[in-house]
């Protein structure tokens, strides 16, 4: 029977699959086209003549001599110092992922563990915060950072970047502490462990699944963040995205786009890396959310 | 455990959340009374031969002083959230009493900057969040059917529009649409109107920004759909079947029922998000034809004669009440849940 209920109509299973190729493409077409497109020439990537030209490069061919070229690329990494806006956000990632999660887990540990009242309401101020729109909160921030004279600086960015991702992180990894059966830590205490100790010694060599997952999207919100960094870093603090969006502003200076095409695809290649490396815990952390309630 | 140790494990993230998310809302409350001070002006009489003309120039000296010394501007009271920008009551007075109509009225409100991004946010929320969740069942549903072999390389591609940096995903739409693009290029052949821009019309820029807001939050649907479908139960599936339902009514009656709180999470989900939609603006440069919210707080802040952090803060706290209003529903539900736990 278990076999039948699996079964099903050739049609369906034909409709499906089309259904799901159309999908694929829509999906992933638009990624590889720009990553193509970015080795050509402004003259190909945005063709008047025929669209066609940016698949065979037939203006890059003319300019350079070559179907492919790494002007963008050259032009964005070193004329336009691109790598010092990558520099920025490998040191913003890094620091929001590894304080979220210091933070994140002391909280979330607590939340799971406490019996009382507030911590259900805790939590649902979690969620209100959750959806403040970034922008409002920003928007709040800026006079009194320019008042204090902190505005501008990684460090400012890191830590309101941290406070934006707590709500999310404390959620996550409360509903992971609640898989981890209370007896663990409780046998440790009865066996004179304090409280810290037992979450020192009992909990962190087996919370590593749970926070890995967490970490992943705490490095997504940094990594993609645009409202934050652009408003509240100053120019040559700027990250990869305010840097991509600043391209924009001199779009019609030959070649400019090119650049951003250039850095558009160096800031999405590490995402790619991530999804391929961690594609399991990406899909489990979405569900253990979801399917728990 | 108790409230002490509760305490000291919660401090950093409970001191993080306090000072970066609820005191910068009541900073807003705060600066939306104010309004940045005026230029302190100086008129001063040039007389010549043919006799004095009075001239008005900026004192910048004194201006900058009286911005350095209160930097919150002075004090507007409500003044900023019913002035033009805003929620403008004169404007849509005076826009009901010379309007014909229900259309014409609106018609008239959407000259109103607020009004304009308000209507933009709340056809985003509206119209991609149920996009989002049936085409994020089906693509489950397909995915699920798929041979084990291929399954995983599906997800990856899947995953990627939901992964990219939403900027940067639009972006790359963006020059996909451009006239001189792949598919803009390709609809002018298909309509054969080498006119045609999807950036020129509002009707085409918002049908774009919906799109791209579909493509880029199914994948997230996708997930969460694809796992609730693992945990489906194959005995009552197999139950199902025996009494006679077809395909469609074991999805209909079996699988459906199964997902609902899956339903509910993704709508929460989606209408925080999509309220908040701002970056594809950014990265479609719609700003003429679409507005959000998000947006015009934005377009305040980058305001190029500095920013005016009022009208910015004014805007937020309209923003936040909308928030408000769209979450009380979902509290009112967890508080019941939570009550009928503790009976």
């Amino acid at each position: 029977m278990a076999a039948r209920a699996q079964q099903r109509s050739t049609t369906l299973v034909t409709l499906s699959t089309i259904f799901i190729i159309v999908w694929l493409i829509v999906a992933a077409f638009p990624f590889l086209w720009t990553l193509w497109g970015s080795f050509k020439v402004q003259g190909d990537f945005f063709s008047k003549a025929d669209w066609t030209n940016a698949l065979y490069g037939t203006r890059t061919q003319a300019e350079t001599g070559s179907p492919f070229t790494l002007q963008a690329y050259a032009g964005a990494w070193v004329e336009e110092e691109f790598w010092r806006a990558a520099l920025n956000t490998m040191i913003v990632v890094i620091a929001v992922v590894i304080i979220s999660l210091t933070f994140g887990t002391l909280g979330g540990y607590a939340l799971a563990r406490s019996g009382y009242r507030y911590a259900f309401w805790l939590l649902m101020a979690a969620l209100i915060f959750r959806a403040m729109p970034h922008i409002t909160l920003v928007s709040g921030y800026l006079l009194p950072f320019f008042e204090w004279g902190v505005w501008g600086s990684l460090s400012t960015a890191i830590i309101v970047l941290v406070a934006i991702n707590q709500p999310f992180t404390l959620w996550m990894l409360h509903s992971f502490f609640l898989n981890i059966p209370k007896d663990l830590d409780e046998s440790a205490m009865v066996d004179g462990c304090t409280r810290f100790q037992a979450f020192r010694h009992v909990i962190v060599p087996v919370m590593w699944p749970g926070v890995i997952t967490t970490g992943l999207f705490s490095f997504l919100l940094a990594y993609n963040d645009f409202t934050v960094t652009a408003l509240l870093l100053s120019q040559q603090n700027h990250t990869m995205v305010p840097k991509i969006a600043s391209f924009l502003g001199s779009v019609q200076v030959e070649g400019n786009v090119m650049f951003a095409v250039a850095s558009v695809v160096s800031a999405t290649a590490p995402l790619f890396l991530l999804v391929m490396f961690f594609q399991r815990q990406i899909v489990s952390g979405l569900t253990a959310g979801a399917v728990k309630g | 455990m108790p409230h002490g140790t509760f305490l000291r494990f919660i401090f950093p993230s409970l001191a993080a959340m306090i000072l970066f998310i609820a005191l910068p809302i009541i900073s807003i409350a705060i600066q939306s009374l104010y309004v940045e001070h005026e230029q302190v002006l100086i008129v001063t009489e040039n007389c010549g031969p043919f006799g004095c003309t009075p001239s008005t120039t900026i004192d910048q000296q004194a201006t900058q002083a009286l911005r350095d010394a209160e930097p919150l501007g002075r004090f507007n009271g409500l003044g900023t959230y019913t002035n033009r920008s805003h929620l403008a009551f004169a404007e849509v007075s005076a826009a009901w009493a010379a309007s014909d109509g229900i259309g014409d009225f609106l018609g008239r409100l959407m000259n109103l900057p607020f009004y304009k991004a308000l209507a933009f946010t709340l056809s985003y929320t509206a119209i991609v969040t149920p996009l989002v969740l049936i085409l994020g069942l089906m693509i489950a549903l397909a995915v699920n059917a798929l041979p084990k072999m291929v399954k995983g390389p599906t997800i990856f591609f899947t995953l990627l529009p939901m992964i990219v940096t939403p900027l940067i995903a639009s972006l790359i739409l963006f020059w996909m649409i451009d006239a001189r693009g792949i598919i803009g290029a390709s609809l002018q052949n298909l309509t054969g109107d080498p006119n045609l821009s999807l950036k020129a019309s509002p009707t085409l820029t918002w049908i774009t920004l919906f799109v791209y807001g579909v493509w880029h939050s199914a994948p997230f649907a996708f997930i969460v759909f694809y796992a609730g479908l693992q945990t489906v139960s194959e005995e009552t599936l197999e139950a199902a079947m025996i009494d006679g339902a077809s395909r469609w009514q074991r999805v209909r009656h079996v699988t459906l029922p199964h997902l609902m709180p899956l339903v509910i999470f993704i709508t929460l989900i989606q209408l925080m998000d999509n309220f908040r939609v701002f970056e594809p603006i950014v990265g479609f440069s719609a700003e003429a034809n679409a507005t959000s919210l998000s947006w015009i707080i934005f377009d305040d802040l980058r305001n190029e004669a500095g920013a005016l952090f009022g009208s910015a803060a004014a805007t937020s706290v309209l923003t936040i009440i909308g928030v408000a209003i769209l979450l009380t529903p979902v509290v009112i539900r967890t508080w019941r849940d939570f009550n009928r736990k503790r009976v």
